[in-house]
């Protein structure tokens, strides 16, 4: 279920937009290792590396393969609802530098 | 009843803001880190950061070797640079490649390209998680043979060809820009297209050899501007290393991270196992500890006094009081340590010009600090460099044994 | 290549005022100084 402010988010060019009302999964070939503010995220596959710059957004990648979607894990990880916006921008990047998937529905 | 320990809290670290302020204070694992597995080499290039050349009988083993990947395979260091001297000579490199890729650390290795015929080509080209790295310091062999010696243009791009005709992606060719080749930047381009490569140019260094072509070999002010308008202009697919971050004072940032690493997110593991906060710094002032001490590599990555110095920022300066330190951090460290210079002033290369008035301002008994880590072929190397107007001794064309193992004391 | 096994980390209970572009930072593996 989308909400008015966790639409799908626009991404720039060509891509297929990000939706968050979709099931979401950190992928495979991403390891993430903890730092003390935040996470370093890195593809084995594109050798892109990012850096998550938050622990609750951490939690949140970690906890998408076990929602529905993107709000009901951000509900789930207490983000507060002033925050989803900008949570969902930051998981639109990781998903066009492929660190998160889609995954099949349950 | 134990006592506790608290968990380790970074000291006054900033919440939120830009990632590089994170960095200053450093990191519980390296992000990557440089590797040297030998100090033996087939060449003797006129700039070696390393001094390399001639094997130390102190080298880490094979056993050694896989300790420390372990290691950083615990650590979660995803990312590996292994260099020397020249890795590919050390019998045990294939092994150890496979080794670090079977234990979850992705290996670039940076070669002359000595032993890569078309089976190890395309050995490597089938082989995931690996990344290599040709290096080349001219766009032809008149330029490239005057500081790597002469047959090494012939052998790298032997190993360009193997690698593109053996199907392998994303290989590297990387220069060391120089006052001899930084006319070259499109010509280097154009070569490493052809062969489908990409082009990566790094900074020389006064570190190691590098030291005593210094003053002959850096660019002149003017090439560092063309340099910088090179790499505003044409940086897209051209890597750096973030190693020209000093030209930043120029405008506007160039891509990367624009800080020294050193100790903080990246270091080296030298043959024998010692880390030091930087390859370009490979002296004892940079010396954190050695990976066969008790606790090994995590422990002096994330103890070692030199390393908590590095990232306890510092404050005052003069490079802070001036307006473009933002974007430019005040430079290399190794370079201002190399040419005797304090380091929280001016980069030799600054690009303000305060760095030609602190090398001016040098006590003219200064001796510039020498490290005495030295490992360079003692007697002459059949087609060594003829930059410093030492003649040549003809090469041999098939010569590719090594001089390594050989003491020629 | 298998997936990391990460250890848990607390989240701190700091209410940051969140700009969209503070959370998610890219860095090129390539783009960091002192590696070869």
């Amino acid at each position: 279920m989308t909400g008015p402010d966790t639409g799908p988010v626009t991404i720039p060019a060509d891509e297929v937009p990000f939706d968050p009302s979709l099931p979401w999964r950190k992928s495979p070939s991403v390891a993430l290792r903890p730092e003390p503010f935040g996470a370093l995220v890195y593809h084995f596959g594109n050798r892109k590396l990012s850096f998550l710059k938050s622990q609750p957004l951490v939690a949140v990648v970690k906890a998408l393969a076990e929602h529905p979607d993107v709000p009901s894990t951000l509900r789930a990880c207490d983000v507060p609802e002033a925050q989803h916006r900008a949570y969902v921008t930051a998981l639109a990047t990781l998903s066009r530098s492929q660190m998160i998937e889609r995954r099949d529905q349950p | 009843m134990t006592a506790v320990l608290p968990p380790r809290t970074p000291v006054q670290r900033p919440t939120g803001g830009r990632l590089i302020d994170q960095f200053e204070y450093g990191l519980d694992a390296p992000i990557c880190l440089t590797w040297e597995l030998t100090y033996a080499c087939n060449l003797a290039c006129a700039h070696c950061l390393s001094s390399s050349g001639r094997r130390d009988p102190r080298e880490l083993s094979t056993a050694e070797a896989e300790a420390v990947i372990d290691e950083l395979q615990r650590m979660q260091v995803f990312y590996v640079n292994v260099g020397g001297g020249e890795p590919t000579v050390r019998p045990d490199f294939w092994h150890l490649l496979d080794y670090a890729i079977g234990h979850d650390v992705g290996v670039k290795f940076s070669t002359n390209g000595v032993k890569l015929n078309k089976a190890r080509a395309a050995q490597l080209a089938r082989t995931d998680y690996v990344d290599v790295q040709i290096s080349l310091d001219g766009a032809t062999a008149e330029v490239n043979d005057r500081v790597r010696g002469t047959g090494s243009y012939a052998t790298a791009i032997t190993a360009l060809e193997n690698l593109a005709e053996a199907g392998m992606k994303d290989f590297k060719v990387s220069v060391v820009v120089t006052r001899e080749n930084a006319g070259q930047l499109d010509e280097f381009k154009a070569l490493t297209d052809s062969y489908g490569a990409q082009l990566r140019i790094t900074r020389l260094r006064p570190s190691g050899r590098g030291a005593d072509v210094w003053d002959e070999l850096h660019p002149t002010m003017a090439q560092q501007k063309e340099l910088y308008s090179w790499l505003l202009a044409n940086g897209d697919g051209v890597l750096t290393g973030d190693s020209f971050f000093h030209l930043s004072a120029f405008g506007e940032a160039l891509p990367g991270l624009n800080l020294c690493g050193a100790g903080r997110v990246v270091c080296l593991i030298d043959p024998v196992g010692d880390v030091y906060a930087c390859p370009f710094a490979i002296h004892e002032n940079f010396l954190a500890g050695n990976v066969r001490s008790e606790g090994g590599f995590q422990r002096v990555w994330q103890s070692s006094e030199l390393f908590a110095d590095l990232r306890n920022p510092q404050t005052g300066g003069a490079c802070t009081k001036c307006a473009h330190f933002d974007a430019c951090r005040g430079g290399c460290m190794a370079a201002k340590f190399f040419t005797g210079l304090p380091l929280d002033g001016p980069d030799p290369e600054c690009v303000q010009g305060y760095g030609e008035h602190a090398l001016a301002a040098r006590d003219l008994e200064l001796v510039t600090p020498k490290s005495h880590i030295d490992h360079s072929h003692k007697g002459p190397v059949r087609g060594q460099p003829t930059l410093l107007g030492i003649p040549s001794i003809p090469a041999k064309i098939c010569d590719e044994s090594p001089l390594a193992g050989l003491d020629l004391r | 290549m298998p997936e990391q096994t990460e250890t848990e980390t607390p989240a701190p209970a700091a209410e940051e005022v969140l700009t969209e572009d503070s959370l998610v930072e890219e860095v090129s593996i390539d783009g960091m100084c002192g590696v070869y």
